[in-house]
Order: C-alpha cells, then sequence, then structure tokens
C-alpha cells in the first residue's frame, strides 16, 4: 500500500479512486479529523495550537502570510509523507479551506520537487475525457504496486 | 479511533440515500447514519467504517463515491442549524465534483468492462513542417 497525496487535498473524486485501488489517499480532512481529537482545541482548524506554526515555519518564511503558513501545517506534514501524488491541474473550484492560491502553488511546488512519481491531469469535461482520465489514474496507481 | 466519511451517490444510480441508510442499518454495526441530499454521513470506530463501506460501495461499484470527513455528523462547528444557515464549509469543492460524478461513474463503468480509453486529441495535432514536406513528396513525386 502506498499513500499517495491528492490535489486538491479535499478532492472525493481523487481520494476515492486511490481508495478503490487499495492505497492510502492523503486528505486534508484526516489532518482535520486529529486536530477534531484533540482534546482543548474549540474550532479546529481554525484554532491552533502552538506547535502548528512552527511546523508551517518549514514550509514559509515568517513574513510570509499567517495563512499559507497555517495552512502548510496541516498539508506539510501530508507532502512529507506522500510516496506519489495526483494532481489536478485545472483546479478553479478550489475555494474554502483550499482556496488560498499561495499555498495551493507552494504545495504544487513541493511535490514536484519532491521526485516522488506524479500524475497530472484535468478534471474531465466530457465522457471520453472521463474514460481517459480514470483509465489513467487507475494505470497510474497500478504502476506503484 | 473514531472515523467519518460522506457516502456521495451520482446523479446516475439508482441507489437511494435512504436504501444506504437501511443496509447500514442492516449490518447492524454501530454506526451513526446521517441521510443527506447527496448521500449520508456515517461515523463510528474505524474497523465498523472501513467494513461497512467496502458493503455500501458494493450496492452500486461505479456510482457510490466515499471520502472522509474530518468532523462528526451534527457537530456544532460545522452543522448549519448550529451556525445559522449558509453554505457548509467544503460545500462548493462537493458541489464541483459531483456535477463530473456521472461521467466518473461512466468511466468507472467501462473500466471495470474492460473497455480501452480512446486516445488522446492532443495525438490527432498538426503536422510538422518535416512531415507536411515528406506528404507533398509522397503526393506529388
Amino acid at each position: 500500500m502506498v499513500k499517495v497525496m491528492v490535489y486538491p487535498p479535499t478532492s472525493m473524486i481523487l481520494a476515492d479512486l486511490v481508495e478503490r485501488t487499495g492505497h492510502e489517499a492523503l486528505v486534508v480532512s484526516k489532518e482535520v479529523r486529529k486536530k477534531v481529537n484533540t482534546p482543548g482545541l474549540d474550532s479546529p482548524p481554525l484554532n491552533m495550537t502552538p506547535e502548528d506554526p512552527k511546523k508551517g515555519l518549514k514550509y514559509a518564511a515568517v513574513d510570509v502570510p499567517s495563512g499559507v503558513r497555517g495552512r502548510m501545517s496541516l498539508l506539510g506534514p501530508m507532502i512529507e509523507e506522500a510516496d506519489a501524488a495526483i494532481i489536478i491541474r485545472n483546479d478553479n473550484c478550489t475555494l474554502g479551506c483550499t482556496g488560498c492560491a499561495r499555498t495551493n502553488e507552494l504545495t504544487r511546488f513541493l511535490l514536484k520537487t519532491k521526485r516522488i512519481p506524479i500524475l497530472e491531469l484535468d478534471y474531465p469535461e466530457d465522457e471520453f475525457q472521463a474514460k481517459r482520465f480514470v483509465h489513467k489514474i487507475h494505470e497510474f496507481l497500478e504502476g506503484l504496486n | 479511533m473514531k472515523s467519518t466519511k460522506y457516502v456521495v451517490t451520482s446523479q446516475d444510480s439508482d441507489v437511494l440515500p435512504s436504501d444506504i441508510a437501511l443496509k447500514i442499518y442492516e449490518l447492524g454495526r454501530e454506526i451513526n447514519v446521517k441521510e443527506t441530499c447527496f448521500g449520508v454521513i456515517i461515523d463510528g470506530e474505524e474497523e465498523d467504517i472501513d467494513a461497512t463501506v467496502e458493503e455500501i460501495r458494493a450496492m452500486d461499484e461505479s456510482n457510490i463515491f466515499i471520502k472522509d470527513r474530518g468532523f462528526p455528523p451534527g457537530d456544532p462547528r460545522r452543522c448549519r442549524g448550529h451556525r445559522g444557515g449558509g453554505a457548509r464549509p467544503g460545500f462548493y469543492m462537493m458541489q464541483h465534483e459531483s456535477e463530473i460524478l456521472p461521467l466518473i461513474s461512466r468511466g468507472l463503468a467501462s473500466e471495470a468492462m474492460g473497455e480501452e480509453a480512446s486516445p488522446e486529441i492532443e495525438t490527432r495535432k498538426r503536422p510538422s513542417l518535416v512531415e507536411l514536406e515528406k506528404m507533398i513528396k509522397e503526393e506529388f513525386s
């Protein structure tokens, strides 16, 4: 079983396709769950522990907006854990917790510089593209075994 | 450890959220089920949830999609009833992906049947200058 990071890290389609093939999808909700189970945090991920900014500082400098560092405290450990990654290029749908363009750029950059197998795709717009989309992901994930 | 998952059905699916909820009740595991418009949210111990996920997926292999959720169902920090309405955080991503779920379902079905994916459109590109020259020579020589 390989740990596959999906980008957007909240993507249901990618997480589902990864877990269908028996691999583990690294998604942001699993990291949020760890925070939810931590006693003393009223409203994660908006609340942070004193350790979180330190984690974020590993990936982004102190003059970078705090939102980027806060998000990187969740995404950074996932990137380090990842053995492979699937990246969606036309990610116009990223809103909410994944809505920070600079964090998204940094995430893609860190994944690409990590020298792990990466599959880059676009969300499909018609049936033919969807068949290719599913086929490419299956081929990529089977190749990881 | 507790685990929470979204079970989302594609628009092409004949399985209703209530069918999934009934299936979970039949299994008799200690799992909380919340029916929603897009599917169900299930919450319980990780082992129970993992076993249940496999059985739910078997109901309609290519039309049921499952995703992890950070917060348990009805959590006041996320529940719209407690926050005074408005879209739930994460709704827009799910809305966007739900729109293309029927396409993905068809892709999964064709993959399961072993159909070959059609070649990419990029392969039907314009011929390069060298190729064009070769074609002209072949045609007019």
